[in-house]
């Protein structure tokens, strides 16, 4: 009903840490001058490997509703062979934006009236520093880099302080290297 | 300062800051990442707590009522059927009038399983003599845990602080950590007035007989029938315990001032909708919603369960014309409780306004906001037809 809330959903496997990007996210958003942050993730059953979703909603003021997202402004998609087993655009607004990572060029797809970004994070992930597979970190700098709503700064920042016991500096700089080479499609 | 942490972890933050001297808990979903969290801060020696991993909930209760009887802050939490397998244990802490606390992330009973959120299983345990306080938000957990520990050692009762789970405890928001030097200002350590102590010994809850009887001094000690009116009593007059701590914890912490009845644009407001927990903040979009449709509405959210607060309740209702009360549990066979409770209240007022009520969520159910608005909408049309029986909100039949 609210129009002021950005929706946000993460599509992932279970283990892939998906909610540990959507929270940096979050953390990075509400240091943004969001005071509305609500994640949210898939209740209940979720099982390693399995496709996970979860809904992370950013507003300006106070977000009252919990329920899960209907009809994302925005979805991320932290591995590309989800792609055959869930409709990843469900609900997705027209014109809203995909984020995907993928080892294929942007030309490979066709969204329609949603604008891709693709980043090839699993291999930047690597660069960095990080073991295989490890993708949450990398794929929210091309979360950053395609929407605009969170700094290259802030995410360093919200990053580290996840991380700080857990590979900062590598987890950063997958980030960081994603950032920098996310390319963004048009519509 | 601020984090961005689940409902659980806002529980088990709360927990810590209260220092928190003996937890015993057996794992249950949704509340069982609260557990974990208190272990890894009783591990890490963040708190300085004896964390007794237990074989079932009855035992925890049954651990939590020898360390709080020994004078020890003490604390568990559980859900669900988690919740009913401590029934026994549970009118037992009451009776002995011991200050522990416990929360409740909110989950329905089976059979048929679920492990989704209602509220069955606190609203099912509201005869036990405990105090039951109910939460919307991740800042309201975090809250309600520390002004439960001041309430439960002040009146001698304990308390459960009761919070949706997966909706509060498995979703992640903002909310405000203080500092341990404030905290430790609000609720000093527990001084109990009486304790288990070899150095002075005492029978503490020995068979009590049908009428009273002089004791070893010769005085009249009371039976068990006083016993029970004393524990009811002092619940009623908890009532402004809650309000004094609610006062002392706005002084303190800037944060509260509603003790028990949180209203959302009611003042001038035809029609309300009234119900307990996360649902209440759901209901304000919905209330937005209707408002710039034209409908004066409001939603007002019940914080305090047990002692109900019925002239609260009263003051806060009579002067509408409805009153729409939503429920995630049921009085099988009957109405919704919390709804008999809410008409209850109203029955001595002056005015009266017609009261529905609607049953939504049971089992985790997804409430859809579209739901709740064609729900009032319903109710607000429909006045004189809707009657007493308990509508059904979102069933696919």
């Amino acid at each position: 009903m609210r129009q002021d809330i950005i929706e946000i959903r993460w599509h992932g496997r279970g283990g892939q840490g998906a909610i540990t990007a959507a929270k940096i996210v979050a953390n990075a958003a509400f240091k943004s001058g969001y005071n509305g942050v609500v994640m949210a993730p898939t209740f209940g059953t979720e099982r390693r490997g399995a496709p996970v979703y979860t809904s992370l909603k950013i507003a300006r003021e106070k977000i009252y509703d919990l329920s899960p997202i209907a009809t994302p402004d925005m979805v991320v998609v932290l591995d590309h062979t989800l792609l055959e087993e869930v409709d990843v655009t469900h609900g997705l607004k027209e014109g809203g934006q995909i984020i995907l990572n993928t080892p294929k060029s942007i030309d490979s797809y066709d969204f329609g009236a949603h604008r891709l970004s693709v980043a090839d994070v699993t291999a930047y992930a690597l660069e960095a520093g990080l073991a295989p597979g490890i993708v949450n970190t990398g794929v929210i700098g091309a979360f950053a880099k395609a929407t605009g709503l969170v700094s290259r700064e802030l995410l360093r920042e919200a990053i580290r302080h996840e991380f700080s016991a857990m590979k900062p500096e590598e987890n950063a700089r997958a980030a960081a290297l994603t950032y920098d080479r996310t390319v963004i499609g048009g519509a | 300062m601020h984090v961005i942490e689940s409902g659980n972890v806002a529980a088990a933050t709360g927990v810590k800051l209260a220092r928190v001297q003996v937890i015993a808990a057996y794992p249950i979903t949704p509340q069982t990442p609260l557990t974990e969290k208190l272990s890894e801060f009783v591990e890490s020696d963040e708190l300085s707590a004896e964390y007794i991993p237990v074989e079932s909930e009855h035992s925890a209760m049954a651990v939590c009522i020898a360390s709080s009887t020994t004078g020890a802050r003490s604390f568990t939490a559980t859900s669900a059927n988690g919740l009913l397998y401590m029934n026994e244990q549970l009118h037992w802490a009451a009776g002995a009038r011991l200050p522990i606390v416990m929360c409740v992330a909110n989950r329905g009973v089976g059979a048929p399983w679920t492990v989704w959120n209602d509220h069955q299983d606190t609203v099912s345990q509201r005869d036990l003599g405990w105090i039951q306080l109910y939460c919307s938000d991740h800042q309201q957990i975090h809250d309600t845990v520390l002004k439960a520990f001041k309430l439960a050692e002040t009146v001698s009762i304990p308390v459960m602080v009761c919070y949706d789970g997966y909706l509060l405890s498995h979703t992640y928001m903002p909310f405000d950590v203080p500092e341990q030097a404030q905290v430790d200002a609000f609720l000093p350590p527990f001084k109990p007035t009486h304790f288990l102590n070899p150095e002075e010994p005492r029978n503490f809850n020995t068979v009590t007989l049908p009428d009273v009887r002089p004791d070893l001094h010769g005085n009249t000690a009371p039976g068990y029938m006083e016993i029970r009116k004393t524990l009811h009593s002092d619940l009623r007059a908890a009532l402004t315990e809650i309000e004094k701590i609610d006062g002392e914890f706005g002084e303190a912490f800037g944060r509260g001032g509603d003790p028990f009845v949180e209203p959302y644009r009611c003042e001038d407001a035809d029609y309300v909708a009234f119900c307990m927990g996360s649902l209440s903040y759901q209901l304000r979009d919905v209330v937005d919603a209707m408002r710039e449709e034209g409908t004066k509405i409001g939603v007002i959210g019940l914080k305090v369960y047990r002692p109900f607060p019925d002239a609260a309740v009263r003051d806060a209702l009579t002067a509408h014309k409805g009153v729409i009360v939503f429920e995630k549990a049921l009085s099988y066979g009957n109405q919704g409780a919390l709804y008999a409770d809410v008409k209850s209240a109203l029955y001595s007022a002056e005015t009266r306004p017609f009261v529905h009520n609607y049953i939504v969520g049971l089992g985790g159910r997804e409430i859809k906001t579209h739901h709740l608005y064609d729900a009032l909408t319903e109710s607000i049309k429909n006045e004189a037809a809707i009657g007493d029986e308990p509508q059904w909100v979102g069933l696919k039949l």
